[in-house]
């Protein structure tokens, strides 16, 4: 090794020449190259990058050059050390991708394997339905109301203007309760509540009852003897058959898409006058785009109103109905009635938990 | 009511050209409901009129055979063999020559047959397809031209529409109802077959008449008439709309009273007046006096019951069905014909007691014109003059004691305001003028007096109904009211959405059966003779006589929807249902208040507290697997655990704190069940089970060992707290694992809130990781390890902090005798 006092004589540090540093990372180079792993890799690093290494042992040299040849071969070295370095790192670089495509091809799997460990449940979809013809008027400004499925005869018949001979009284179809003088049905339909609203607010109201209701029909492919309804009841000041049209629409049109409409026929219910039933335009009828029967209507009947104490010189009010079944038939091409009655899962798994 | 179109156009100017459908959507517009359309059936080929030239009857055979000669317009008469023998030479006959096919397909050919060569076939209304009646072959009576072509003869022609009439309009029950109808619908002319004149009979009344009770009967009407011919047939004409109308032919006096009542909606009854002694009461019947109707059957009459009576007593239940005693026999050749005007709720009561719903008890509960008796009564004489030679005797008994009809007063503009189309005053009164009223106007103010057929319109808005159905609904516009805001959904209803989709939501199958179970079904439940699930509610007439009780628990229905499932090949099974049960005992009929105003409080109050208390349950049946078996490993059968965890599945959808602890109720196995105990206010109140079922109950419903069950009743829940934020403390926690050995009769559960209490402020969260027992824990001990998470709100916690927990926790536990487990101390 040169003394510092040594006089300057640059071709002395052979180590620091131009051509031994361009060998050294030559041989660096080939060195990385050369290795096939990354574990090769690492064993030849000490050759060219360690403190024995060539370039790091030219760069103690420089502290014996005169410090004017001092800044030169710094840079030369320098510029050497980089280029081991950068070498290193790429081979690395291509070494660990190497590996990496290697070991994450290793761990592939099948991603289509199943994985139900955890058994999909599902809502009745009777009850969703029955949700969202709520949640519809719901966001018009309507509550739910709710009453009893085995109700007060007065208030499913007489209240409602069925008088105790009427013929529509006998037409219902009544489930009775035990003992004959109870006063007590399974209710015909879900208008006892429009009875029950009246009786316990004070109008404007603006409600909608969903619900079972009961009549002494046999099960068969379009027949249930326990159904449900949907009731809807407005009672305000100014309320006409016009805004009880535009509500049916806007309903239909939530439920059956942007096409759907009404169309009333003339019917008679004893507790709405003027009464109509309405059939629906149906565009994604499975069958085609068609009109189908869906419930009863009408603006309602003042003798209701007086029997709960409403006045009807200064209120009106409409209501309507229509069956859960029947929407849930047509909406979702159920042909047999038993598939919607009988509980089996299958039938009900395939609505999933919305509707 | 069916309507055959054929006798329709009689009175209706229907517009040339006019097809069917367009006249259904008429009908249905009038607000007339189209049940079904009955097309006649088809027949191709010759079928032409007959006239029976010659009759030889043939013999040798086993059933009599005639041998026809039959002009049918040829040059030559046709052979024609027949069976039948309800003819005679000179009869015209609807003839099916060869080449016809008739309904269902049958063709007829020349054949060969009893030695004879058939050259066609006389029909019977039968094989035309427009009856039922085969006893013998259609005769046609006089008019016919041998060889025209029969089909319009017999009726092909005529389609018959079939209409649903609403209660409220029983003038529809008949053909002049219908008629004025069609007239209005259509905007033709029409004529009315009511609009008669007055017949002109005179003499001494026809019979001694009373009418002792002028409130069920308010118009009461006879004629006699002599001379009738008892072989006379009814006309073809007349029976064949009988037959269209769905009536049986009877014999010329029954079937005029029937047709009459069809044309002009009167029901008649016609009396043997040779049956008749003694002049004519009509009463309320005695308790217990009885009637042998024309049915055969042998009624015992209530006091509310309205008869006909003579000297011998009951002749007749007004209204509903002759009696059997005055019946029109073989023989009759004089009668006498009642028309009459009954009170409809009376008729409806009567009919509903002795379950006779006839057509004539049909029309009256829905109201008939009480101006039609005596234009009836005419109508009917003149047919069976016609007919039969009968000729009215005497002059006709009228009992009329109806009052004048009240007016209603309308403002013109209320039809306006109600349907939201502003109709002109004029157009008001054209319309109801075309429904009958009559109307006075005096500026807005119209006062309207309904026709005498329509004793449905009574109020104001029967005539604003009136008017916008005959302007047509179609009119009304589409406009959305602004409602109040509203409250959203109540807390209940909320809840119930939750706890549906929750137990959706952790793998549960919504499964909704029928409320009606067999009170057997509590036996095979295990119940108590003295469980008050078994007090329920009965129904009177059950759907399924096994079935007559209504639930007072989800679990029956349940089960048998699993069990039907089962059936159909399912085997891993977690079902659902929430919905009401009913509570039965005894309790306060309700009461029946009027209807003319609202109810008085007190009323009110108990008509509502007469309802049986209805509450929300919710339940669970669990079968098979609950976790699958897949290519993981094998699966997990369902057991009690999951029906305890599906009851914290819910309490957690409530929003609501649940406490799990032994409990002991049928039908559920006594060492797997848990009773479900919720704190309201200062108490703890059993909201519900769950566990295994009973091995027994398994057993008695056929079910699979181990089935699992749940009910809770949702109702008593107590309300959902508003939940409070946590503060969320960002310095590490410590984990702390403690292994107890915990005598059996501890619970897990106490054991975890002993842990909650002992950790004091420091706890954050513990977890139960395992269960053990065997050696070398004690017998009747086993071993329960749990995780604890530790953490301070404000600092990191130091070692001793943690020895703090656990020794408060070990003081705690030892209390119960329980001991860290060795080898953990």
């Amino acid at each position: 090794m040169s003394g510092a006092n040594d006089p300057y004589d640059p071709k002395q540090v052979a180590a620091l020449s131009a051509e031994a540093l361009d060998g050294a990372v030559a041989a660096a180079r080939e060195a990385f190259a050369a290795a096939a792993d990354l574990d090769a890799l690492a064993a030849a690093r000490p050759a060219h990058l360690g403190d024995r290494a060539p370039v790091p042992l030219a760069r103690r040299e420089l502290g014996a050059l005169p410090p004017a040849a001092r800044a030169d071969a710094g840079k030369r070295v320098n510029a050497a050390r980089v280029a081991v370095t950068e070498a290193f790192d790429a081979r690395r670089g291509e070494l660990e991708a190497e590996r990496d495509a290697r070991v994450l091809a290793e761990e592939r799997v099948d991603v289509t394997l199943p994985w139900d460990r955890a058994p999909r449940g599902a809502r009745h979809p009777l009850t969703t339905l029955q949700e969202r013809i709520a949640d519809v008027f719901v966001g018009m400004g309507y509550e739910v109301a709710d009453g009893p499925e085995l109700e007060a005869e007065w208030l499913n018949f007489d209240a409602l203007n069925i008088g105790r001979d009427h013929p529509a009284r006998t037409m219902m179809d009544t489930l009775f309760v035990a003992p004959e003088d109870s006063g007590l049905v399974l209710r015909t339909h879900t208008s006892p509540v429009q009875a029950r609203t009246l009786l316990s607010r004070t109008p404007p109201v603006y409600v909608v009852a969903p619900g079972r209701v009961y009549r002494t029909d046999e099960l068969d492919a379009t027949h249930t003897p326990v159904f449900h309804q949907v009731e809807g009841l407005a009672v305000d000041r100014g309320l006409s058959m016009a805004h009880l049209r535009g509500t049916l629409d806007s309903l239909a049109r939530s439920l059956f898409g942007p096409e759907a409409i009404t169309r009333w026929r003339p019917s008679y219910f004893p507790f709405t006058e003027p009464s109509a039933e309405f059939d629906v335009w149906f565009p994604e009828h499975r069958d085609g785009p068609r009109w189908v029967e869906w419930g009863g209507c009408g603006m309602v009947n003042p003798r209701v109103l007086v029997a709960c104490g409403v006045d009807p010189e200064e209120f009106s009010g409409f209501a309507f109905g229509m069956g859960i079944e029947r929407a849930l038939q047509f909406r979702s091409g159920v042909g047999d009635m038993r598939d919607i009655v009988e509980g089996d899962v299958r039938f009900t798994t395939a609505f999933g938990v919305e509707l | 009511m069916r309507v055959p179109v054929g006798w329709l156009a009689e009175y209706v100017d229907v517009p040339a050209g006019t097809t069917v459908e367009e006249l259904d959507a008429a009908f249905v517009r009038l607000g007339l409901e189209v049940e079904e359309v009955h097309t006649p059936a088809e027949v191709t080929g010759p079928l032409v009129v007959g006239r029976v030239l010659g009759i030889e009857e043939l013999t040798g055979f086993k059933k009599p055979i005639r041998w026809c000669q039959v002009d049918v317009g040829e040059a030559q008469p046709r052979g024609i063999v027949c069976g039948a023998r309800n003819f005679a030479v000179g009869d015209t006959v609807v003839v099916a020559l060869p080449g016809a096919v008739l309904p269902g397909g049958f063709a007829i050919a020349a054949r060969k047959t009893y030695d004879h060569v058939s050259d066609g076939m006389i029909c019977s209304v039968r094989e035309l397809g427009i009856g039922e009646d085969h006893a013998g072959i259609l005769v046609l009576g006089d008019g016919f031209e041998p060889g025209a072509d029969a089909r319009p003869v017999v009726g092909l022609d005529d389609v018959v529409v079939e209409l649903a009439v609403t209660p409220d309009r029983g003038y529809c029950l008949s053909m002049r109802g219908i008629a004025r109808e069609m007239g209005t619908g259509l905007a033709v002319g029409w004529r009315d077959p009511g609009a008669a004149e007055d017949p002109s009979w005179s003499g001494e009344a026809a019979w001694d008449v009373t009418v002792a009770d002028a409130e069920r009967c308010d118009r009461f009407s006879m004629v006699a008439l002599e001379g009738l011919d008892p072989t006379a047939p009814s006309p073809w004409w007349m029976r064949r709309r009988l037959a269209q109308s769905g009536i049986r032919s009877i014999s010329l006096a029954v079937d005029v009273t029937n047709y009459v009542m069809l044309e002009l909606g009167q029901p008649m009854h016609a009396f043997d007046r040779a049956a008749v002694t003694g002049p004519i009461v009509v009463r309320r019947a005695r308790e217990g006096e009885r009637l042998t109707t024309l049915d055969g059957a042998d009624r015992v009459l209530s006091d509310d019951d309205l008869l006909i009576t003579d000297d011998t007593g009951p002749i007749g239940l007004a209204a509903v069905m002759g009696g059997a005693s005055t019946e029109i026999g073989d023989g009759t050749t004089d009668v006498l014909l009642e028309a009459a005007h009954w009170e409809p709720t009376g008729v409806a009561r009567t009919a509903r007691r002795h379950r006779l719903p006839s057509e004539a008890a049909r029309r009256f509960e829905r109201g008939v014109d009480p101006e039609m008796t005596v234009v009836a009564l005419a109508r009917a004489a003149a047919l069976l003059a016609e007919y039969g030679g009968a000729r009215v005797v005497g002059a006709p008994v009228d009992v009329d004691t109806r009052r004048s009809r009240p007016s209603i007063a309308l403002a013109a503009d209320r039809p306006g305001r109600v349907s939201g189309v502003p109709y002109p005053p004029e157009q008001v009164v054209e319309l109801l003028g075309a429904v009958g009223c009559a109307v006075e106007a005096d500026g807005d103010r119209l006062t309207v007096t309904p026709p005498s057929w329509r004793p449905d319109l009574t109020d104001p808005a029967d005539l604003v109904e009136e008017v916008v159905r005959l302007a047509g609904y179609d009119d009304v516009p589409s406009v959305l009211p602004t409602a109040p805001p509203g409250r959203g959904l109540t807390e209940t209803q909320r809840r119930r959405r939750a706890i549906g989709r929750a137990l959706a939501e952790a793998g549960h199958v919504e499964a909704p059966a029928y409320p009606f179970l067999a009170p057997s079904v509590f036996d095979a439940l295990g119940l108590d003779a003295d469980d008050e699930r078994r007090a329920v509610v009965l129904v009177r007439n059950p759907l399924s006589e096994e079935e007559p009780a209504l639930r007072t628990t989800l679990l029956p229905g349940l089960l048998a929807t699993l069990a039907r499932n089962l059936a159909r090949g399912q085997r891993d099974l977690a079902l659902f249902e929430h919905g009401a049960v009913f509570r039965g005992g005894d309790r306060t009929p309700a009461p029946l208040p009027g209807v003319d105003a609202r109810p008085d409080d007190e009323t009110l109050a108990a008509l509502m507290g007469a309802v049986p208390e209805q509450p929300w349950h919710v339940a669970v049946a669990l079968a098979g697997q609950r976790e699958p078996r897949g290519w993981w490993g094998p699966g997990r059968p369902a057991g009690w655990a999951d029906a305890v965890q599906a009851a914290r599945v819910v309490a957690a959808a409530a929003g609501v704190e649940l406490f799990v602890r032994p409990g002991e109720r049928a039908p559920w196995h006594p060492g797997r069940c848990a009773e479900l105990v919720v704190r309201v206010g200062d108490d703890d109140v059993v909201a519900g089970y769950a566990g295994e079922l009973h091995p027994r109950v398994c057993a008695a419903l056929d079910l699979p060992a181990r089935t699992s069950v749940m009910e809770l009743d949702v109702d008593a829940l107590p309300a959902r707290p508003v939940p409070v934020g946590p503060r969320i403390s960002a310095f590490p926690p410590v984990f702390l694992d403690l292994a107890f050995v915990v005598p059996d009769e501890v619970t897990a559960s106490h054991v975890e809130s002993l842990v909650r209490g002992g950790a004091g402020e420091l706890f954050e969260a513990v977890r139960l990781f395992d269960v053990y027992s065997g050696p070398p824990v004690p017998a009747g001990s086993r071993s329960l390890a749990y995780s604890l998470v530790l953490r301070a709100p404000d600092r990191t916690l130091t070692a001793a902090d943690v020895a703090q927990v656990r020794e408060g926790i070990l003081a705690v536990v030892a209390m119960q005798g329980i001991t860290l487990r060795s080898g953990d101390a």
